[in-house]
């Protein structure tokens, strides 16, 4: 028994991956139990691991931690990358949950109806570059090197993880940001995360549509 | 001198609603200001107190805060509506967590065209009562506690009986079935501060009607047709 904490979810990034750079980020090291097909998802269900019947699940420290915002805020909170007290973890919240929402509109492109895509995606790349990506080249002008309390925090790996998935879309989404971007040089290099970074990693890929059909065969 | 909180949305139930019901509970007095034109919307975002253009904002403490996980979050921590430690707080973040969901397939019911609203109505009451109410049910069950965590009023407590209220709303007998539920609804109702909001004349929003709608289309702008799930 390693102690490690263990990922029940698809071999894919979808509500997981912020779980993912988390931990990574963190220097624990993790299992994974994917889910393949229907039955791995109904054996969870039928065994009672699942709350509320869904993942992603996180077995650690003796719980089967559902609610990806409740596993985010435990690791964050164990690992002291959640503020120093109740204003700090405020600041931490609003932009972690600002950058949940333009991720969640990044990542939703691809299911969308062929003929919605294309402006779906220009609308999630406005929002990125001129809704969020401006207040944290904002708040980046305070000098410091992390967004909040002058040390690492999530809210620092939760901006750079969104800048990729952005630029994974839009090259050049940063170009009117010079904080944002010696942020994410510098972000980038930190060890951990560096590590993660790098092939080997349990980073996943981006989602390709020819791979939603088998995504969609386990939950319905 | 504590300034009172001061609520900026809507004069309705949305995404706020979550947040009166935490301050009512933990007796805190707050205001509001009410959208209701585009200019005075405009004026808001203009003066960069929306941090991302967007209501729910709470002045509170200083801050302007947005985001309504960042504002019940901060509520719950300072009126110690948050558990006692990391453990009892996964409890609870996994416990509203699921009471969010269900009320979040709610949130868009105001916009649904009439034969939208029946089949979004059916949804909900599946959901709530093949998923979530099992699960609240069982918790309750298997510790026997008259709270959901840690044996005190939290947070995860007042979320439940907000979200049992609203599928009551939508079918009066939703939780039959549940009788620990049944119970705990009567005992989180009764408790005074809760039981006050309950009451006729508190700042509780009733269910939004067309009025609502037409305000917040106005307001935002938003003139796109609203999907059921």
């Amino acid at each position: 028994m390693s102690g490690k904490p263990v990922l029940h979810y698809p071999n894919t990034r979808g509500r997981m991956e912020s779980v993912r750079w988390l931990l990574a980020a963190a220097g624990v090291e993790f299992e994974e139990k994917f889910l393949e097909k229907k039955e791995d998802l109904q054996k969870l269900q039928s065994d009672g691991f699942l709350l509320f019947q869904q993942v992603p699940m996180v077995e650690i420290d003796g719980m089967k931690l559902v609610q990806t915002r409740a596993i985010l805020n435990y690791i964050a909170g164990k690992y002291n990358l959640y503020g120093k007290d109740v204003k700090e973890r405020a600041l931490i919240d609003m932009y972690v949950e600002g950058m949940a929402d333009l991720y969640e509109l990044i990542m939703m492109n691809v299911v969308q109806p062929a003929d919605k895509k294309e402006e779906h995606l220009a609308n999630a790349l406005d929002k990125a570059t001129n809704r969020y990506f401006p207040v944290f080249e904002k708040i980046l002008n305070h000098g410091h090197d992390f967004l909040v309390g002058n040390k690492l925090s999530r809210a620092d790996v939760s901006l750079l993880e969104t800048i990729l998935v952005v630029e994974e879309r839009k090259p050049d989404a940063l170009a009117k940001f010079p904080l944002l971007q010696s942020f994410k040089a510098r972000i980038s290099n930190i060890p951990n995360i560096k590590k993660f970074l790098q092939p080997g990693s349990q980073r996943k890929p981006p989602l390709q549509e020819k791979d939603i059909p088998s995504l969609m065969a386990i939950f319905h | 001198m504590a300034a009172k909180p001061v609520l900026y949305y809507f004069d309705g139930r949305g995404k706020m609603e979550s947040i009166r019901w935490l301050l009512a509970a933990a007796g805190v007095e707050f205001e509001e200001v009410f959208l209701e034109t585009r200019e005075q919307y405009e004026k808001l975002l203009q003066s960069g107190v929306l941090m991302f253009q967007q209501v729910p904002m709470v002045e509170i403490d200083g801050m302007k805060l947005v985001q309504t996980r960042a504002i019940l979050n901060y509520i719950a921590g300072k009126y110690n509506l948050y558990g006692k430690d990391l453990k009892e707080r996964a409890l609870i973040d996994m416990y509203v967590g699921g009471t969010d969901d269900l009320m979040g397939f709610l949130l868009s019911f105001p916009f649904l065209s009439a034969e939208d609203k029946v089949k979004q109505c059916a949804f909900v009451v599946q959901k709530a009562t093949s998923r979530y109410f099992p699960a609240y049910e069982k918790v309750l069950k298997d510790h026997g506690q008259d709270f959901l965590v840690g044996n005190r009023l939290s947070w995860a407590d007042i979320h439940l009986l907000e979200a049992i209220l609203m599928l009551e709303e939508k079918k009066s007998d939703a939780l039959s079935g549940f009788p620990l539920l049944q119970a705990f609804k009567k005992r989180i109702s009764s408790i005074p501060t809760i039981k006050k909001f309950l009451a006729p004349g508190s700042k509780r929003k009733p269910i939004s009607d067309d009025k609502y709608v037409e305000t917040v289309r106005r307001v935002l702008r938003m003139y796109y047709d609203v999907k059921p799930n």
